[in-house]
């Protein structure tokens, strides 16, 4: 090549930006790069399907899962008021609807604890009729998951309903369709890709939960220890196990990052 | 049963305030510019807009009458075609005209068969399965139209169906269009800006501005005697409908003219008054579309002048012209001259009726 192709417009870029940039960019790196590093890779799968860690990734996922499901059953609905219904203040629910994204999950845990434990506002009253008690079982960890995820699925589905053309539905209707079977049919699929993107956000926010989880739900091996709690706990024990489960969840991070870069989900914006 | 429709609508800077019937078998076209309040109309007959007051009904059948009925949109008998056909992206031609009848209750066998002859009827039996984004434009509105019709509605209503197409292909849908609507039996409601679109597919022009009818009559009426300058610039438009053979037209009133594109059976020919040249004597080398022509009135609109003229029996028998009053000025126009009147053939413009 040229010497002169290698010029660009603009010139060089001023030692005084470039300088905390890379130490910017080595910070966020380097602790990444040390736990690779760090992993007993040699015992690695051995100790992957060891019955402890096994316990953890599984009910992690099923938690995960479950609750991404109960956000999808509330959310969507949720985000199609937002969007579309005529709604009183609806700026100001929009905005309540947000706060657990900004809340640090272990004030969700608190209030969830307040409210649907067993002394709680609502628990009190499933377990005086139902027998049934939420704080301290998986079902918890569910609820806490959700709770903390929930806005991640409303936010992306309102946005992709926002950029959807209403006129459609309009078409819709014209065509005798009611208002169910017009979001159905109609809105569901053109939002697809942006229902599809809120899930994945909302399921590794979920994968992730520690606060609100070990504040609600506790920390009972098999029951409510959920990877995030089990790389806690293996750290005071034996922390080539939390060393190997961090990598197990740094994966899973980089798996969802790279389906959320594939063009049907970004092909939305 | 005739739809009757009292239509009020009011917002913030606008307010829309016309009446319109259409009978069985009708098709009516709602003229006017951009921003008249056609597509408020359409909406509001639609159900996707309710009136602030008047009504609408469908012989005893009240569909809005504020405050008391409202009828919504997917419990009035329409069907809709949209200026930009609005067909369901991730639905299959096919499963977009079978919408609207199993959204109706018919079952998914019948309605899927039903769709299938549809689609044969308009020629597109061989793109059941394609998605819209793959149609061409003119595909796309024929799948919107039977996606409109297969629900066999009481009431058509075509919101600009020609404005999303290319100058090439309106030409041929346009007729096609026309072939369909005389084949409906329900009535049809046409809401254009184009002159030509509503002078060759409607039986009665409502022509609105502002809101408001200004005129409403049959076409050829309206041409005629348009009642408003506005109007009249609308509306002015030699149009003419005839037999071409080769490139000779015998117009149905008399007298005939020449196009410049050889073609065959019925057509509509149309050209602007502005391709008119008037000349007190017989014009050196006699262009093909020459006639002896009589005026028969003058009417002064902003920049030009427009001559009434009788061209019959060699041309035709009402003829418009636009010329400067410089012109009106050195011919001495005066109503009952006798004047010689020519058209350049490549100004015309010759359509399938």
């Amino acid at each position: 090549m040229s010497p002169r192709g290698s010029r660009r417009i603009g010139g060089r870029v001023p030692l005084i930006l470039l300088l905390p940039a890379l130490l910017g960019l080595a910070f966020l790196l380097v602790p990444l790069l040390g736990l690779l590093a760090q992993a007993p890779w040699s015992t690695l799968p051995s100790r992957l399907f060891s019955a402890d860690v096994g316990q953890a990734l599984k009910l992690s996922l099923l938690c995960a899962s479950a609750a991404t499901a109960l956000c999808l059953f509330l959310g969507v609905p949720l985000a199609w008021l937002l969007a579309r219904a005529e709604l009183p203040g609806r700026g100001l629910i929009r905005a309540l609807v947000t706060v657990p994204l900004v809340l640090p999950p272990v004030v969700g845990g608190v209030a969830l604890l307040l409210v649907l434990g067993r002394r709680g506002l609502i628990g009190e009253r499933l377990d005086l009729w139902f027998g049934f008690s939420l704080p301290f079982t998986t079902a918890g960890v569910i609820v806490a998951e959700a709770f903390v995820a929930m806005p991640f699925l409303v936010i992306s589905v309102e946005g992709a309903l926002r950029a959807a053309d209403p006129r459609y539905e309009e078409a819709a209707a014209t065509l005798g369709a009611g208002r169910w079977l017009t979001f159905r049919r109609v809105t569901l699929p053109s939002i697809a890709p942006g229902v599809v993107a809120g899930a994945v956000l909302c399921w590794a926010r979920a994968l992730g939960e520690f606060g609100a989880t070990i504040t609600f739900a506790g920390n009972l091996p098999g029951r409510t220890t959920t990877m995030p709690l089990a790389v806690y706990l293996a750290l005071e024990t034996d922390p080539d196990v939390a060393v190997v489960l961090s990598v197990v969840l740094l994966a899973v991070s980089v798996v969802v990052l790279a389906c959320l870069r594939e063009r049907w989900i970004s092909g939305l914006r | 049963m005739t739809l009757y429709a009292d239509l009020q609508v009011s917002r913030a800077a606008f307010r829309l305030d016309l009446e319109l019937s259409v009978d069985p078998g009708e098709v009516v076209a709602l003229l006017g510019p951009n921003g008249a309040g056609k597509t408020t109309a359409l909406r509001a007959i639609a159900g996707l807009l309710p009136l602030t007051d008047g009504r609408i009904r469908l012989g005893d059948e009240v569909w809005d009458e504020p405050p008391r009925v409202f009828r919504p949109a997917d419990h009035r008998p329409i069907g809709v075609v949209f200026q930009d056909y609005l067909l369901f992206d991730h639905l299959s031609a096919l499963e977009n005209v079978a919408f609207g009848l199993r959204a109706r209750g018919t079952d998914k066998h019948s309605a899927r068969a039903a769709a299938t002859r549809w689609l044969e009827t308009v020629g597109l039996g061989d793109h059941l399965k394609t998605r819209p984004r793959s149609l061409s434009g003119g595909q796309a509105q024929r799948v919107a139209l039977v996606r409109a019709l297969a629900t066999t509605p009481e009431l058509l209503l075509l919101d600009e169906p020609l404005a999303a197409l290319d100058a090439s292909t309106t030409l041929h849908v346009r007729a096609e269009l026309g072939e369909h609507l005389r084949r409906y039996q329900g009535r049809t409601l046409l809401v254009t800006h184009d002159p030509l679109d509503a002078m060759v597919l409607a039986d009665r022009l409502v022509i609105v501005e502002h809101g408001r009818v200004v005129q409403e009559g049959a076409p050829t009426e309206i041409a005629r005697r348009p009642r408003t300058e506005y109007v009249a610039q609308l509306v002015g438009l030699n149009l003419y409908r005839g037999t071409a053979q080769g490139t000779t037209v015998a117009l149905s009133g008399g007298g005939s003219l020449t196009i410049a594109a050889p073609t065959s059976g019925g057509v509509h020919v149309a050209f602007p008054p502005s391709a008119i040249s008037l000349y007190a004597e017989q014009p050196a080398g006699s262009p093909r579309n020459t006639w002896p022509a009589v005026v028969t009135g003058l009417e002064q609109h902003a920049h030009t002048v427009r001559v009434r003229l009788d061209a019959s029996p060699a041309g035709p028998g009402t003829l418009l012209a636009d010329i400067t009053p410089a012109a009106v000025a050195e011919l001495r126009l005066t109503p009952g001259q006798h004047l010689h009147a020519t058209l350049k053939a490549t100004e015309i413009q010759t359509y399938p009726s």
